[in-house]
């Protein structure tokens, strides 16, 4: 009997919440009635069997406690009038959008923002959002308080903002999922299974998001997004082995991938760029001269008339981003990818961002396209930017080695070994560096 | 309502050297912000420079003064606007119609029993 009340949880909680904190306008109040809600339910159901209607049955068991709550408070419950809900009402959506913009206004710090929007949006336990981001429990449920606290006294508005302010909140709500997810994302560590899950709970606050109406749903930034995220996401079963040691992407089983995500990535990659990827227009086979328009995809056909892609920087960045998880998704092997592509679009997204970072991995694409001396003559002046780095000097060695140059590449080698903190990693390194042929 | 007070910072030589057509320009984005917010500002002034600045401390019994502000900082506090607003995105909004020079800071005022009304 713990199955419905599991998934009436995962699919109501961020809806009922909203419904109530529309209705009382007390965050705190809300967020414990139905978490107390919930408690009862799980108690009653087994015994009584599952309710006819389990959203109604919580909302009105949490208005309940909400009435009790407020009459301990001595208020009069005149002045707190509760809105009857008509069962089957339909409802919530305009609620949810609310509560999602509450939780992720920009005067919250991103990472406050994106806790709190877990936890209130998708009712994720407090153990479970201090996992994520890699904090203990208590200092998570301090910092949610705080976060409750700041929206409460601050007048956090629940309320959907004007359409010249709408975009560029949505764009917080976007960040604030990316955040989440990336944290979810970050490899390695034991508690991969439940990241993973996590990090498929920011692809599900995204949709929840984009279902709310036109406006959030013709945001590019959050359309962007969930192809990133769904591209990513989808290769998540071939990105550990049987030993839970991390998987690189040439090494992964392709047929582990999920085709059904990678298809919807790839048709809102398609609905941005005005399908010039991956529609009928042939694919060039050079790429951009240097200094093309930035921001536009494919340099062989003038930008989509409505401008979609253009739409803000934060979404050019993110579909970049999607079109380079795209090139590895659509390649049916390791060596059939087209780093040709690649290349290019890390420089778009380098002129974008001015990332060390993202220069670094336009070297390596830029490399993997067969053009050494360029990927070299590129990490020229990143040891500034990333001096403590020791994936710089370890790709540096990988390029000089496949150039012949083992002298150099030694050296570059050593250097890595020292800055890396990784273990296993640094063994790679060892291993790569004993195989070099030192003549 | 909420009281809201907006703590208007920025640097006294931003001010001072700028061009009078910039001046100008900013007395006319009080004026509009004025015109905007109306009777929902409770209070407002101009603050004289941070260098007639006193602080009071009082310990065991003496009051010390002591020349100048808390904190020696670039930015400096010149102003402030007491207004009452729904909400904070309301506040937020209002201040984008004050100069674009200054940091400004929103704080929520407390409602203390017996102490306000």
């Amino acid at each position: 009997m713990i199955q419905p009340i599991e998934a009436v949880w995962r699919d109501e909680w961020g809806r009922l919440l909203a419904l109530l904190v529309a209705q009382t306008r007390r965050l705190d109040l809300a967020e414990d009635a139905l978490a107390d809600a919930f408690e009862r339910a799980a108690r009653a159901w087994p015994e009584a069997g599952v309710p006819d209607n389990p959203p109604a049955w919580l909302l009105t068991a949490a208005r309940r406690r909400i009435l009790d709550r407020l009459r301990a408070e001595a208020v009069a419950a005149r002045k707190q009038p509760l809105l009857a809900v008509e069962e089957g009402q339909r409802h919530g959506e305009g609620d949810l959008l609310r509560l999602v913009l509450l939780a992720a206004h920009p005067s919250l710090s991103e990472e406050a923002g994106a806790a709190l929007t877990l936890r209130l949006v998708l009712g994720i336990s407090t153990a479970d959002i201090a996992r994520l981001f890699l904090v203990p429990e208590p200092t998570m449920a301090a910092r949610l308080t705080r976060a409750r606290k700041k929206v409460v006294a601050a007048g956090v508005p629940l309320a959907i903002p004007d359409d010249e302010v709408l975009p560029q909140r949505l764009e917080t709500v976007a960040r604030v999922a990316y955040l989440a997810f990336t944290a979810g994302y970050a490899p390695g560590s034991g508690a991969d299974v439940v990241r993973a899950d996590l990090a498929g709970e920011a692809i599900r606050l995204v949709r929840l998001v984009r279902a709310t109406g036109r406006v959030a749903e013709g945001n590019a930034a959050l359309t962007a997004l969930l192809a990133l995220m769904l591209l990513q996401h989808a290769r998540r079963d071939a990105r550990v082995d049987a030993e839970g040691a991390l998987v690189l992407l040439p090494a992964q089983d392709r047929s582990t991938w999920h085709r059904d995500e990678i298809d919807e990535g790839l048709a809102l990659v398609g609905a941005l760029t005005g399908g010039s990827r991956y529609g009928l227009v042939p694919r060039p086979t050079r790429p951009a001269p240097e200094g093309g328009v930035a921001l536009v995809p494919r340099p062989t056909r003038p930008a989509p008339e409505d401008g979609v892609a253009l739409q803000s920087a934060l979404a050019a960045e993110y579909l970049l981003q999607a079109l380079i998880a795209a090139e590895h998704a659509r390649a049916a092997g390791a060596e059939e990818t087209d780093w040709l592509a690649i290349a290019d679009y890390y420089r778009q997204l380098e002129a974008l961002t001015g990332s060390p970072v993202v220069r670094l991995n336009r070297a390596v694409a830029v490399a993997e396209a067969g053009d050494l001396d360029n990927a070299l003559g590129l990490l020229d002046g990143l040891e500034e930017a990333l001096p403590h780095s020791h994936r710089l000097p370890a790709v540096r060695a990988e390029f000089l080695s496949r150039a012949g140059r083992h002298t150099e590449a030694a050296a570059a080698y050593d250097l890595a070994i020292e800055r890396c903190a990784h273990e296993p990693e640094r063994d790679q390194l060892r291993f790569r560096r004993a195989a070099l042929r030192l003549i | 309502m909420t009281k809201y007070l907006i703590l208007i910072a920025g640097t006294a030589d931003e001010w001072n050297d700028a061009d009078p057509s910039d001046r100008e320009r900013w007395h006319q984005d009080h004026v509009a912000f004025g015109r905007e917010v109306g009777s929902a500002i409770l209070a407002g002034e101009a603050l004289d420079g941070a260098s007639t600045a006193t602080t009071v401390r009082r310990r065991s019994g003496t009051v010390q003064l002591t020349d100048g502000p808390f904190a020696e900082t670039a930015e400096q506090i010149s102003g402030f606007y007491l207004v009452e607003a729904s909400d904070l995105d309301q506040v937020v909004k209002w201040c984008t119609l004050l100069p674009e020079i200054y940091s400004l800071e929103i704080r929520p005022c407390i409602r203390i029993e017996g102490l306000t009304d």
